[in-house]
């Protein structure tokens, strides 16, 4: 391992692989990406693999557009050899109160502004798009074809072979253990195999974000909650877009391989680090799918699992520095939603490194905003 | 565990299918591992290999021996895959049919025999 680099990132979902990705792009190729067990073992790899634009906030939607954008070239760009599974079938997001209906009218208004395609459909145009789809007690829907699925292990394993061909150096299997700050300065970091000398270290430990925040005396205002999942058998094509409801609490898609992958939100899941699987996840899942979905009654459910949301008081992720900590940035607290960012997020957190203005603006975005109150909840979310 | 000449030779040839479940090949097993890839889950992430019906139950020990092979360690020293409920492919509609007080060993969500009920 390097004992000497420009930075260090911790953590190797996709978002540290993005990060080490675009810093080598920026001319950084001295970094150590450290990642205590491997590839996608976090959040990552357990997510739902759904990319969207319809986001109910402008800086969630400018993430998230900024990330298609780069989705849509995106094996091209790394040279990946592999298929990253990149599909826009679009997302279908059903309205069933009024409260989100109306929420849904602001919310593609928003995003139409903003170069958005989304739009209003009845819930007879749904019923075209998902033609198994129960439409009884529904008041509409909206949808946006650009949006869709990515491979979340092709993805993070593309930006770090990628990095890693431009001089990153991936260190799998090593725990950062601590940060030694100089005169308010990231001086070195402690890792399970030797100390590396750097001025710049990159927080980007989704879950356990939190304790590496500690490391520098940072208390980050997130929590983690396990959030449960299932995967079908392979089947022919019987749904397009992902199927998603606010108000149920639920996402369903079919990816390319012909898996139907369904999760749902549980309002009632306690905060903490459980990532075991539940009888009762799949019985409750089972029952809501199939009051939307009866069709697919017959399907075979060959897996299930959880994984953790870290999450913060507004549904917004945490970018950029610190006051006071030179050389400590992070990029955490995606509270559901950050493979679908990872994109966007890697080049801002290089771009701030290197000393450039983020393509994107991030105001409000730091960690500040907590303290200042300035707080705008995202509405849509599972 | 050593392999014998047979089953050495059986492996060389090309397209030689490791998962049936999602037919993958022993080649494409190859170029993840030179790749970089250690463990069997990294494997599994790469190429779906025993993601499928049977669960890595037919394909797990070849992997394994590709990986002790390339990584000069023995057999038992690879880490074994994570293994995820439910035991058997089980309906959608036959769990959504479940009682609420259907019996379960250990809390867990493994419906071993679930489809008979
Ligand atoms: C069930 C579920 C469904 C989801 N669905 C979607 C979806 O459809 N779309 C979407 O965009 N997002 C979804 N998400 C959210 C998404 O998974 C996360 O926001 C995203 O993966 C965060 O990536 P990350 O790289 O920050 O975190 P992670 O993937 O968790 O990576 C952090 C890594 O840091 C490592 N690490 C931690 N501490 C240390 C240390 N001290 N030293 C070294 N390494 C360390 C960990 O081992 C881990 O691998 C879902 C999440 C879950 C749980």
């Amino acid at each position: 391992m390097r004992s000497t680099a420009d930075a260090v990132i911790i953590g190797g979902g996709v978002i540290g692989s993005s990060i080490a990705y675009h810093l080598a792009k920026e001319g950084m190729r001295n970094v150590v990406l450290l990642e205590r067990y491997s590839f996608c073992t976090g959040s990552t790899g357990r997510c739902g693999a759904g990319v969207r634009e319809q986001w109910g906030s402008e800086r969630n939607c400018r993430l998230a557009q900024a990330s298609i954008n780069a989705f849509e070239h995106l094996a091209e760009e790394l040279g990946y050899e592999g298929d990253i599974e990149f599909k826009q079938k679009g997302y279908l997001i059903l309205a069933h109160t009024e409260k989100e209906w109306e929420q849904f009218k602001k919310n593609v208004a928003l995003q139409n502004s903003l170069g958005i395609a989304s739009k209003l459909l009845t819930p007879q145009e749904a019923k075209e798009i998902v033609p198994i789809l129960n439409t009884d007690g529904m008041l509409g829907a909206t949808y946006n074809k650009r949006d869709g699925h990515c491979n979340p292990f092709h993805t993070t394993w593309a930006y770090a072979q990628a990095a890693r061909r431009l001089g990153v150096e991936l260190q799998y299997f090593t725990e950062a253990t601590g940060i030694r700050l100089e005169g308010g300065r990231v001086a070195a970091v402690n890792t399970t195999r030797g100390t590396i000398s750097t001025p710049v270290v990159i927080n980007a430990a989704g879950p356990w974000a939190k304790p590496v925040a500690q490391m520098v005396g940072v208390d980050l205002p997130v929590y983690t909650q396990r959030h449960q999942i299932l995967a079908t058998e392979p089947t022919g094509p019987i749904i397009d877009p992902m199927v998603m409801s606010f108000s149920i609490g639920i996402y369903c898609q079919q990816t390319p391989h012909g898996s139907v992958v369904m999760g749902m939100g549980d309002p009632n899941e306690p905060k903490g680090y459980d990532i075991g699987s539940s009888w009762e996840f799949l019985r409750e899942m089972s029952r809501i799918i199939l009051r939307l979905l009866p069709a697919l009654e017959s399907l075979k459910v060959v897996r299930q699992w959880s994984g953790l949301y870290t999450v913060t008081p507004d549904a917004h992720p945490i970018l950029g520095g610190v006051p006071g900590i030179d050389g400590y940035y992070q990029a955490v607290g995606f509270s559901g939603h950050g493979f679908m960012l990872a994109p966007a997020v890697g080049r801002i957190i290089s771009e701030l490194v290197v000393g450039k203005t983020p393509f994107i603006d991030i105001t409000g975005l730091d960690l500040g905003r907590f303290e200042r109150g300035e707080l705008q909840v995202e509405p849509s979310v599972v | 565990m050593k392999r014998s000449v047979e089953e050495k030779n059986w492996l060389e040839q090309q397209n030689v299918i490791v998962c049936r479940c999602e037919d993958v090949t022993l080649d494409e097993v190859r170029r993840a591992i030179a790749q970089g890839a250690t463990t069997l889950d990294e494997l599994k992430r790469l190429l779906r290999v025993g993601m499928g019906p049977c669960q890595g139950r037919t394909c797990r020990e070849l992997l394994a021996r590709e990986l002790a092979e390339h990584l000069g360690k023995p057999v038992g020293e690879i880490m074994p895959p994570t293994f995820r409920p439910p035991a058997k492919p089980v309906k959608l509609g036959l769990v959504s049919r479940l009682a609420e007080d259907v019996p379960r060993a250990g809390g867990d969500s493994s419906l071993e025999g679930g489809e008979s009920r």
